[in-house]
């Protein structure tokens, strides 16, 4: 130890500064400057290459993503449209003629209604709200979360309100593709003579269905996802996704539940019920369904409802 | 956000050209169920466009408080501040276009690559596909992560990952760069090679703002430095002039031969005498805190001499920024 401390002061001034990087990066970080491109960003291009990125990501995950979205509704249409009545005859889900079934309950409008018509609509509504909370909810968790990635995207220049709204607009256009993944698998497995009767004659309007269905729950992902505690995101299966299905008419038709009228009214708070009924009206018009008018508001007020409160919820949380 | 919204340009004339970053009693204050917490409470900051100025605070001082503010993500709750001669609450996103920002924390987007995450930055700034992908190799390679191109976001070291968040910054050319404690858990050579490049940045006229925590970092990069503590500007000018202006004393130091004997610090008759502060014994050494430090190490050898002790080593340190910034937040501690 010879003359301890004086190499703790480094040079005054700005000799202390360290000499320029090495001859081969310097002058291509200082090109960095002197050779830039000018950028001119529009809210139209910035929302388009955020979108462009959304769909890298899907393509790069496509494999897992379309396992991940195709294995329930199969399994699900494999079991109650084919095993079951393979091995049960009637018994339960047979079907239409017997009485006692779920299907048989539907019979309050169309007696010929089979489970499998009752349940592509509603596998089909269930995939939506699945595809858009997993789309929206996980990823915005793990962006608020830990490392606050949400921040590299917040310095986009775009207002935070955009931001919010792109979450939604990609969210929806995953939930939407799923959707159109799950239809031919509801379509076609089934056992003999067990076939959904599905009819489409307005077009236009299973498109508005879908598509608000869609940004319906998007929305309602983007709001889980902004005011979710991570820690407790086991919670989302038990407390909202389970019994938004379940009790969504997803297995059984709206109408039905009027046996257990309490149950009929209390259902009519879930957006899901709305989802399935809506698209059991434009696929399978033989099956008893709610009224279109009722239908339509719920899925544009709850777009617009959610997502008024996901975005604002959002931008509170990424400006603090 | 309501009337100054209406009026840009008014905003960007108040701070003029030439003025990377100003604050005007800038404060923010967050409110928790405990209470007011007060993060930042009144800072004024001009910086010229060019010049590399740091904000030097310990831990909770409020330099990413006031960072967050600057760059558009903490809104203010008190005074104003222009950031390339924009108002930062009432055009945000024009600020945003203005600014690079390099966080603590690694925001890389995870899910993509190397390439992809310089692309997609560049093409949220308005570029194209094609400029996008020639502006993400120019950058890759001028950080020396051409061998990592194709690596996803979340397989890169500490070291590169820190380069890339840089680079991102970097992307649309911006006005000003904001940096957060950049080099805060690198190792000493990726450290000084980022030192490295910000020199290159600032030489290249690039206007940034830092902040640390390690005063080496402030003392050998920044034009200028504001100290901050308790979310105050304690001092603020460049090294020297914090320096000169704090009071902050020449630290000499002599070791001797074996254990310094009680009543050599008295026998130097150095205690007491003008210019000089505290005299302090430790074991075989004595340290002398002085504000005019002439004759004093002749004194301490002369009164070793007197004591039979040979003086092994001498060492005068000028103050450093360390004495300086510790003087600065001690005293605070104090009041």
């Amino acid at each position: 130890m010879t003359s301890t401390t004086s190499t703790m002061t480094p040079p005054a001034g700005d000799a202390g500064r360290p000499a320029a990087a090495g001859a081969s990066t310097g002058p291509a970080i200082a090109a960095l400057i002197t050779e830039a491109p000018v950028p001119q960003p529009t809210l139209a291009k910035t929302f388009a290459a955020m979108m462009a990125r959304e769909f890298r990501v899907l393509r790069r995950n496509a494999v897992g993503t379309f396992t991940r979205a195709v294995m329930q509704p199969l399994l699900f249409v494999f079991v109650f449209t084919y095993v079951m009545p393979k091995i049960g005859g009637g018994f339960m889900f047979g079907g239409a003629s017997t009485a006692a079934g779920a299907g048989g309950a539907a019979g309050v409008a169309a007696s010929s209604v089979n489970f499998a018509t009752i349940l592509v609509p509603g596998l089909m509504a269930s995939m939506l709200l699945m595809q858009g909370i997993m789309a929206v909810t996980f990823p915005l968790v793990m962006e608020f979360s830990w490392q606050r990635t949400i921040e590299d995207r917040a310095l986009a220049p775009v207002p935070i309100g955009v931001l919010a709204t792109q979450k939604i607009v990609a969210g929806a256009a995953q939930a939407f593709i799923g959707a159109l993944i799950v239809f031919p698998i509801v379509l076609v497995v089934h056992a003999a003579g067990q076939a959904p009767h599905v009819h489409v004659t307005n077009w236009p309007l299973l498109v508005v269905i879908l598509v608000t269905a869609s940004l319906l729950t998007a929305s309602l992902g983007l709001l889980l996802g902004t005011v979710m505690d991570p820690r407790k995101m086991q919670m989302l299966f038990a407390v909202i996704l389970l019994p938004a299905t379940m009790l969504g008419c997803v297995y059984y038709p709206w109408a039905a539940l009027h046996q257990i009228r309490w149950l009929q009214y209390l259902v009519l708070i879930n957006p899901m019920v709305y989802m399935s009924e809506g698209l059991r009206a434009v696929l399978t018009p033989g099956s008893a369904h709610m009224a279109m008018w009722a239908i339509l508001t719920v899925l544009v007020g709850g777009t617009v409802i959610f997502g008024y409160l996901g975005a604002r919820t959002f931008t509170r949380r990424v400006l603090n | 956000m309501t009337d100054s919204a209406m009026q840009p340009p008014a905003a960007r004339a108040t701070a003029g050209a030439g003025t990377a970053i100003r604050t005007e009693d800038l404060r923010k204050t967050y409110k928790t169920p405990r209470g007011d917490v007060p993060a930042v409470r009144g800072i004024d900051l001009n910086v010229p466009s060019g010049e590399l100025f740091g904000l030097l605070g310990p831990n909770g001082a409020g330099k990413s408080t006031t960072i967050g503010m600057l760059t558009t993500l903490v809104l203010p709750t008190g005074g104003r501040a222009w950031v390339a001669g924009i108002d930062v609450v009432a055009d945000p996103v024009g600020v945003k276009r203005r600014i690079g920002v390099v966080t603590q924390n690694n925001t890389l987007d995870m899910q993509l690559t190397v390439t992809e995450n310089l692309e997609f930055r560049s093409r949220f700034f308005g570029l194209g596909t094609r400029e996008a992908t020639r502006r993400a190799h120019q950058l890759i390679d001028a950080f020396g992560l051409g061998d990592r191109r194709k690596a996803m976001a979340t397989d890169l070291s500490g070291g590169q990952a820190r380069r890339l968040l840089i680079a991102r910054a970097l992307v649309h050319r911006p006005e000003v760069l904001f940096l957060d404690e950049p080099t805060a858990g690198l190792d000493p050579q990726t450290r000084v090679n980022l030192w490295d490049i910000l020199g290159v940045l600032h030489d290249q006229g690039q206007s940034i703002l830092l902040t640390t925590h390690y005063m080496e970092e402030a003392e050998a990069l920044c034009d200028r430095i504001a100290v901050v503590d308790h979310g105050e500007v304690l001092a603020a000018g460049t090294v020297d002039e914090l320096k000169d202006g704090t009071g902050a004393d020449t630290v000499i130091t002599v070791r001797y031969e074996g254990e310094v004997p009680d009543g050599l610090a008295a026998d130097t008759g150095l205690a007491g005498r003008p210019g000089v502060g505290k005299v302090e014994t430790d074991h075989d050494r004595i340290r002398v805190f002085a504000s005019e430090p002439d004759g004093v190490l002749g004194e301490l050898v002369a009164a070793g001499a007197r004591a039979g002790l040979t003086v092994r080593d001498a060492a005068q340190l000028k103050p450093s920024l360390e004495t300086v910034f510790l003087n600065l937040t001690g005293r605070e501690y104090r009041e």
